[in-house]
Formats: structure tokens, C-alpha cells, sequence
């Protein structure tokens, strides 16, 4: 009996000493108070602030653990409190992004921003509507639509031409020489710049149509010039990682080779494969130059991506700035522009969270 | 239905690599053999010759004749995929499609080659194959569910009922039980019993016990060396080759005593 109790207050072999869980909430107490009476001795900052308040933590809480808990615990927890420094560090710009666009779009979003247009729209009005203390008129309602439609043939061009690029690539192309070089090129068509992109469109169809053709569509081409890289690419991947067991399988079954892919390998791949197409989506909808030297710019509404200018949210944004529509008051302007630029971002959110949605949606079932 | 299989003076090319050499075989319809031998000695390359699946793989190819009841699988005017269509396989992993459920697994076959069939056809076929899989009595509630839900074992049975829905001559098994545990082993090993009263069955397997349980013909590969051509050194009757082998090689390889 005595025994037993002995070996159940001896403490255990295996644990040492071990700081309590609070201990680097005090740790973190005490930094920020030193901090701020250092930040005080050399200038108040609140960034001052953070950033001496943030080393003397991860000084101070490596320290104490080294001393409480030795040496290993203290390494695991300094390379920690790194991992989380360097997340917050590259955290910042996103979050500094996000506010000063809400903070200084949203006071525009209003229903005459989104569903009209800058037709008709002189610097005239603008000058009354600061004057006056109204609302400010005019809005981007042509070019969340020449976005949408620059953006949606561009997709409808790159995606047939991307995924049956990829699958020659993965399924029939592999080891020949052929493969190679469209492998080679595709590579070099991710750095193409935008700019080039744009040019070699409205060259393109200068040649085909005449100097001068600036339509939606040619933007459409532009963009799909910088989409079919990405969509390869990322579809290349996604089918890659699909089995070999699954299209021996389907083959076992005498299925041929073309079913195997739509049936089995495409679908096992979707999910990843509607990301990708997201994704470069996203990352063509907020190309600026290529716009501007393929559909030109409008103020007003251009459904028809096949004759006319045609706007798009990046390059209203480009034009509100740097040429407001009043020079003499452009505060309307500006405003109109940051506006655009949150819509632009809702927009790459919505797409990003609807690429998660098809994803989960496509994606192959496990549950039991 | 089930038909036998003569392979004559086949030899299996890896591009230049010769990997398997002049294999002659006579395997019965309605019958189980069993490949046995040591690992990379070319069993599953020759079983894999059997159904036109080996040339897949970029640069395989074959030399020599393989014959279904006679015709010759590797005769230029025969297309693959017929080959394929009677003789099914089941692989070393279970590997159900991912994408479909239970009973679209099964329908595989059918689907993927966008054969028209009624949902009662369907239905049946499902029920059928399943039960000729010892599997409808774990499954029939959850039909509707993914393939991948399932045990290892069961995903094994369920890869066996796509195999036999396409209703097959001969049914080839490439190591069928060697990610399952013993229960769900013993399960697949009752199947290929009852399977063979239809089916003409080719096991590769690395369990001896296996062979010897299953099949009623044993054929034992082996090679001389790395980078040398595997060869197959004997076929006769399961109890010959287990009990009374004639070549010394095959005698130690069965009771152990090898390399």
C-alpha cells in the first residue's frame, strides 16, 4: 500500500520541467509594456511600437523557455514565433491592400456607380456635384460589363485550347519531341509580358481587318494569349497526379483510350482543373495595358465584343486617375476609381470563392 | 462462356529489354493457374501480355503468339480493346473509380463505352455482379455511396464485380490479395473457387499457400540473374509442382530453400 502511494506522488521520469500555458501570455504582457517604454525613449510609433515590442518577445519568451524547459524547447519555440513573424510579415501588404480600398471604395459603391455609365458624364457635373455637396454621378457600369465580356471570351478562347493542350501533353505526347517544344514554348509564353501580349493582338488584327480594329474580342485574344499558359500548365499538373492504376483499370475494361480521358482521367481531375481555370482568371481580369491598346476605351455601354470600344474595370480605373473627368476638381474622379478598384477585388474574391465551390463540388466523393 | 489461352514462343520487349523469353502455355478454360515466382522474375509482365495490357507502357512489345480458343490476340488486324473486353483484370491495388459510386463502378464497363442499357437491365447486371462477388449483401443499402468508401477488401470485390459485369472469358488477377489482410484474403480466395465454374481464372500471386489453395494448375518463373530474361521453368498440376516437382530449381522455390 505505502508503495503504491510512493509511486504515485514520485513524479514521472519522463517529464521535466514545464512552463504553464499562460507563461508566454505574461511573456507577451510584460514585451509590450517594455516596448512601449522604449518606442517612448526614442519617439512614439504605434509601428515602432509593434515591431521592438515583437523582437523583445521573441528575445524574452526564447530565453525564459531556455532557461525553464532547456535548450530543444527553446529552438522549437523560437523557429516557431519565426514562422509565425514571417506569416504576419507577409499578411501586411494584403491587409494594408484590403483597408485603404474598402476605406476609400465603399463611400462610392452606390447604385448609380453600378448601374450606370460615364456616358454623357462632363467634367461640368462633377464640378456641380463637389460644388453643390451632392451625390457624385456617373459610374462603371460599362465596364464591370466589358470585364465580364472581355473575361468570358477570353475564357471561352483559352480553356478548349489549354485542356486539350494539356491532355496531348499528358496522355498521348509523353517522351516525344513534339512534347518538348510545346512544353518549351508554353514556358516561355508565361513570361510574356502583358504589354506584348496586347500588341501581338492588335497587330494581329490590324493585319486581318485593318489598322485600327480595337474591339472587345481582340482583347479577348490578348488575354487568352497570357490565360493558355497558365491553364496548360495547371491542367498539365492535375492530370499528372491522376493514377495510372485508374486508366489501367478503365482500359482492363475495354473501354479506349479518348473515354478513358473524358470519362476517368478528366473527371478524377476536374476539381483542380476548374482552380486552375480560376486562377488565371483571376489572374487576366486585372490586366490594365493590353485593354488599352486592343479595345481602346469607352464611357459608354458596348454589349457587342465584336465592333467597338470597350471598357473594363482596370483601365476605367487608369483613366479616372490619371485623366479625371473634371481637371479642375478631380475628387469625384478619384473616387469613382477607387470604387472600381473594390469591385475589381469583390470580383477575383467571388471567382476565388466560386473556384472553391466547384472544386469541392467536382471533387471525388470518400465519404462511407 | 470462358475460353482457354495457348501462348506460343512469346517473348515480352521492355523497348530493347528482353523481359520474359519464350513462354509456352496451355491454360485450360474453366480452370484457376497460378504464376508464382520471385519478385521481377516477369510473371506480371507475361500475365499482363495475356490481355494486350502490357503494350500500354511506352516502347513494350511482344514477339510470338498469344491464342483465344484459337485466335490469335496479337494478329495485326485484332484492336486491343476487343482483346480487353474478354479478358478482364483486376490489379495488385484496389482501385475503384474515385468519381463514381458503388453501382456506377460496377455499370463501369457499360458506361464508359456509352452502351445504351434499361435501368432494370442495369439493376440486375448491378445485383449479379456484386453477388457474383460476395459483395451485394455488404453493399445493397449504399449503392449510391463512392466506391472509395469501402475497406480495402471490399474495394477488392468491388473491383472483381466490375471486372466480371463486362462478362469476360477469362479473368486475370495480378496479385490480387497482397494489400489485403487475411480475412478479407480468405474472402477473395472463396471467389476465385466459385468464379472459375465460369471463368477461366490466372492468378499472379507471391503467396504459395495461395497457389496452393486456389489454383489447380501452377506455373513457377524464374531468372537466371539481374538484367537477364525471366523464363518459365515449369507448369504442371498444383500437387506436382508443390509435391513431386521435376526441376531442382522449382523444389527449392516451393519449399523455401531459395537463393
Amino acid at each position: 500500500m505505502a508503495a503504491n502511494q510512493t509511486l504515485q506522488r514520485r513524479q514521472s521520469q519522463l517529464t521535466r520541467g514545464h512552463l504553464p500555458s499562460y507563461a508566454v501570455w505574461v511573456v507577451l504582457g510584460a514585451s509590450v509594456i517594455l516596448g512601449a517604454a522604449i518606442a517612448s525613449l526614442i519617439g512614439f510609433t504605434v509601428v515602432g511600437w509593434a515591431i521592438i515590442s515583437a523582437i523583445v518577445f521573441v528575445v524574452a519568451a526564447t530565453i525564459v523557455t531556455a532557461v525553464a524547459e532547456g535548450e530543444r524547447k527553446a529552438k522549437d519555440r523560437l523557429v516557431t514565433f519565426l514562422v509565425y513573424g514571417a506569416f504576419l510579415v507577409a499578411l501586411l501588404p494584403l491587409i494594408s491592400v484590403i483597408w485603404t480600398v474598402l476605406e476609400r471604395g465603399v463611400p462610392g459603391l452606390s447604385y448609380n456607380f453600378l448601374f450606370t455609365s460615364m456616358n454623357g458624364l462632363t467634367g461640368a457635373v462633377d464640378n456641380q456635384a463637389v460644388e453643390n455637396g451632392t451625390p457624385v454621378l456617373g459610374g462603371a457600369y460599362h465596364a464591370v460589363l466589358g470585364t465580364l465580356q472581355i473575361t468570358l471570351w477570353a475564357t471561352l478562347i483559352s480553356v478548349p485550347i489549354g485542356l486539350l493542350t494539356a491532355v496531348y501533353l499528358v496522355e498521348y505526347g509523353s517522351g516525344k519531341n513534339l512534347t518538348k517544344a510545346i512544353t518549351f514554348f508554353v514556358d516561355v509564353m508565361t513570361g510574356i509580358p502583358s504589354i506584348v501580349a496586347g500588341l501581338f493582338a492588335a497587330a494581329l488584327f490590324a493585319l486581318l481587318f485593318g489598322p485600327g480594329t480595337r474591339t472587345g474580342f481582340v482583347a479577348a485574344v490578348a488575354l487568352s494569349v497570357l490565360m493558355i499558359p497558365v491553364v496548360v500548365r495547371s491542367t498539365e499538373e492535375m492530370l499528372k497526379i491522376v493514377p495510372n492504376e485508374l486508366r489501367e483499370a478503365s482500359y482492363a475494361l475495354g473501354v479506349r483510350k479518348w473515354r478513358t480521358i473524358t470519362k476517368v482521367v478528366i473527371p478524377t481531375a476536374i476539381s483542380g482543373i476548374a482552380s486552375g481555370v480560376t486562377l488565371s482568371i483571376a489572374r487576366v481580369i486585372g490586366e490594365t495595358a493590353p485593354i488599352l491598346v486592343t479595345a481602346g476605351f469607352a464611357s459608354s455601354i458596348n454589349t457587342n465584343v465584336f465592333s467597338g470600344w470597350m471598357s473594363t474595370l482596370p483601365t476605367f480605373i487608369y483613366y479616372q486617375i490619371l485623366t479625371p473627368t473634371s481637371p479642375t476638381s478631380p475628387d469625384p474622379s478619384t473616387q469613382r476609381a477607387w470604387a472600381a478598384a473594390l469591385l475589381l477585388i469583390l470580383m477575383v474574391m467571388l471567382l476565388n470563392l466560386g473556384a472553391r465551390f466547384v472544386a469541392s463540388f467536382f471533387a471525388p466523393k470518400t465519404s462511407r | 462462356m470462358s475460353k482457354r489461352i495457348d501462348v506460343k514462343d512469346l517473348n515480352v520487349y521492355y523497348s530493347k529489354f528482353l523481359a520474359v523469353e519464350d513462354v509456352n502455355i496451355n491454360i485450360e478454360a474453366r480452370s484457376v493457374t497460378a504464376f508464382i515466382g520471385p519478385s521481377g522474375c516477369g510473371k506480371s509482365t507475361f500475365l499482363r501480355t495475356l490481355n494486350r495490357m502490357h503494350e500500354v507502357i511506352p516502347g513494350a512489345r511482344v514477339e510470338g503468339e498469344v491464342l483465344l480458343d484459337g485466335d490469335n490476340l496479337y494478329d495485326t488486324a485484332v484492336d486491343p480493346v476487343t482483346v480487353r473486353g474478354e479478358i478482364g483484370m483486376v490489379f495488385q491495388r484496389p482501385n475503384p473509380f474515385p468519381t463514381m459510386s458503388i453501382r456506377d463502378n460496377v455499370l463501369a464497363g457499360v458506361k464508359l463505352n456509352n452502351k445504351r442499357i434499361s435501368k432494370s437491365d442495369a439493376d440486375s447486371l448491378v445485383e449479379k455482379s456484386l453477388q457474383g462477388a460476395n459483395l451485394w449483401n455488404e453493399v445493397k443499402d449504399r449503392l449510391g455511396r463512392p466506391g472509395s468508401g469501402l475497406s480495402g477488401g471490399q474495394q477488392q470485390r468491388l473491383c472483381i464485380a466490375r471486372a466480371i459485369a463486362v462478362s469476360p472469358q477469362v479473368i486475370l488477377m495480378d496479385e490480387p490479395c497482397s494489400a489485403l489482410d487475411p480475412i478479407s484474403t480468405l474472402a477473395i480466395e472463396d471467389l476465385i473457387n466459385e468464379l472459375k465454374a465460369e471463368y477461366t481464372v490466372v492468378i499472379v500471386t507471391h503467396n504459395m499457400q495461395q497457389a496452393a489453395r486456389v489454383s489447380d494448375k501452377t506455373a513457377f518463373f524464374n531468372i537466371a540473374g539481374t538484367g537477364k530474361p525471366g523464363r518459365l521453368i515449369e507448369y504442371g498440376d498444383t500437387t506436382t509442382i508443390f509435391n513431386k516437382p521435376a526441376v531442382k530449381a522449382t523444389e527449392d522455390y516451393v519449399s523455401g530453400r531459395f537463393g
